[in-house]
């Protein structure tokens, strides 16, 4: 029988309440979601089933994960934060603005990183072609960018505002609009890929990828606000959206922690 | 929520992760991703396998990345791993000379992946190995583990995360020598013969 939204919502409430008595007993609250979330079925038969094994980067300061691959101007060229201007015609939607910082777990700046950011256009569709969805494509929009943080861990964007699109996890799902986010910190361990949403968004209950993130607060984290002061007159609506990388760095060794 | 107070240190928590989905083969791949060696270096080893999922199929939509110190055990600092063309906005790969030592391929459709990149230098403690990230549809967090190499038997067996693993699960960390410089790797995400996965504390 066809997975209906109904098996999703209890299996999405019961991983919930699992969570919450996890606390309840004392667990560490999960800033990251657990790869065996059986509510989004591709990850049942694609997440490890031993624990991971530990490695404490305090007894080896030489490890090649507490560097990172570094990039530079040359690896991205003018125009490529600005992706309403990849193709010789305007793409149709809602111009945004989205900015933000990089940041590590000590709140400092990530200088001079990759920023790449993928996305459905206006009418929630990839241009990708496994894509089934047949909403229109936009021969204006290919939905890719990409940037190099400043001094100040600052990263900025000018894209169009995503649709939300349907997938087949089961019947009538639908991801809330997003983009996707791949970053480098100042170490490999710290290498993030994840997405960002937009607020407001009535389908972030229905949604188990974004659900996956049991943690109310944690689950804030990744919705952009709305900031006036970002948006350009007559030009694009600004959304800010600060990046914080977990996994420790090179730093946290000269701190002895 | 989401504009950060570095003023407040209980504020600054991690950004969590997601899956990487089904649709970043038109953005994060890019050409000779894979070609990490120099051109016509002889410390040039090429590594190479599939990505298995639970029941031992395949996965033709997960992405690998490698990173790897030089054969002199160095941290490579150049950039230019995917340099673009500024006048038509295209790529330009890599410059042919300098090694960066990182690397990004996707799997293809038989979810096989290969890289060519520099027999990996030793460094501090460790046996000489390359570091892997792997990202897939499914995934929901990015998995690390590592390719060490066959051969130097006395620097494995001193390897501190080697030396503290079963002989079972140890053997799948280490590539299998499939001669001319040429080494195996295949990564199990679950089930028999499941690879070893890292957390960095």
């Amino acid at each position: 029988m066809a997975l209906t939204q109904q098996d999703i919502d209890q299996e999405i409430a019961a991983e919930r309440a699992a969570y919450g008595k996890r606390i309840a007993d004392g667990a560490p609250v999960e800033h990251q979601p657990r790869r065996d979330y059986a509510p989004y079925r591709s990850s049942v038969l694609r997440h490890p089933k031993q624990p991971p094994v530990a490695i404490d980067v305090a007894q080896d300061p030489e490890l090649v994960e507490l560097f990172s691959p570094a990039f530079g101007e040359r690896d991205i060229t003018e125009i490529d934060n600005d992706l309403t201007r990849h193709h010789r015609g305007e793409p149709i939607g809602e111009r945004i603005t989205v900015s933000g910082r990089l940041l590590d777990r000590d709140g400092r700046p990530v200088r001079g990183q990759l920023v790449e950011i993928w996305q459905a256009n206006s009418a929630g569709r990839y241009a990708h072609r496994r894509e089934q969805h047949d909403a229109p494509l936009d021969p204006n929009f290919t939905g890719v960018g990409r940037t190099l943080t400043d001094d100040s861990g600052h990263y900025r964007f000018t894209t169009v505002q995503p649709g939300p699109y349907p997938w087949r996890n089961h019947v009538n799902a639908w991801r809330p609009a997003h983009i996707h986010f791949s970053v480098f910190g100042s170490a490999f361990t710290q290498r993030l890929v994840t997405q960002m949403y937009f607020p407001n968004d009535p389908l972030f209950p229905y949604d188990p990828i974004l659900q996956s993130v049991t943690d109310d607060a944690a689950r804030q984290r990744l919705i952009a606000t709305y900031d006036h002061g970002l948006s350009v007159p007559e030009f694009s609506l600004g959304y800010h959206w600060d990046l914080v990388l977990d996994g420790p760095n090179a730093t946290w060794i000269e701190e002895g922690r | 929520m989401t504009k950060i107070d570095t003023s407040r240190p209980e504020s600054v928590l991690p950004t969590p992760s997601h899956t990487v989905g089904p649709f970043y083969g038109y953005a994060l791949p890019f050409p000779g991703g894979g070609d990490i060696a120099p051109v016509g270096h002889p410390d040039t080893i090429t590594v190479q396998g599939y990505v298995y999922d639970g029941e031992g199929n395949p996965l033709p939509d997960a992405l690998v990345e490698l990173w790897g110190p030089g054969p002199d055990g160095r941290v490579p600092t150049t950039d230019g791993s995917m340099r673009r063309d500024p006048s038509t906005g295209g790529h330009l790969g890599r410059n042919g000379v300098q090694f960066t030592g990182w690397g990004r391929i996707q799997t293809d459709a038989d979810g096989h992946w290969y890289a060519r990149t520099l027999r990996p230098g030793a460094r501090g403690r460790s046996a000489p190995y390359l570091s892997v990230c792997v990202f897939a549809r499914g995934l929901l967090v990015h998995l690390f583990t590592r390719i060490y190499l066959p051969g130097d038997r006395a620097a494995l067996a001193a390897d501190p995360l080697l030396a503290g693993l079963a002989e079972e699960r140890r053997d799948t960390l280490i590539a299998q020598d499939g001669g001319d410089g040429t080494y195996r790797f295949d990564i199990r995400l679950q089930g028999e013969g499941e690879t070893v996965f890292l957390e960095f504390r």
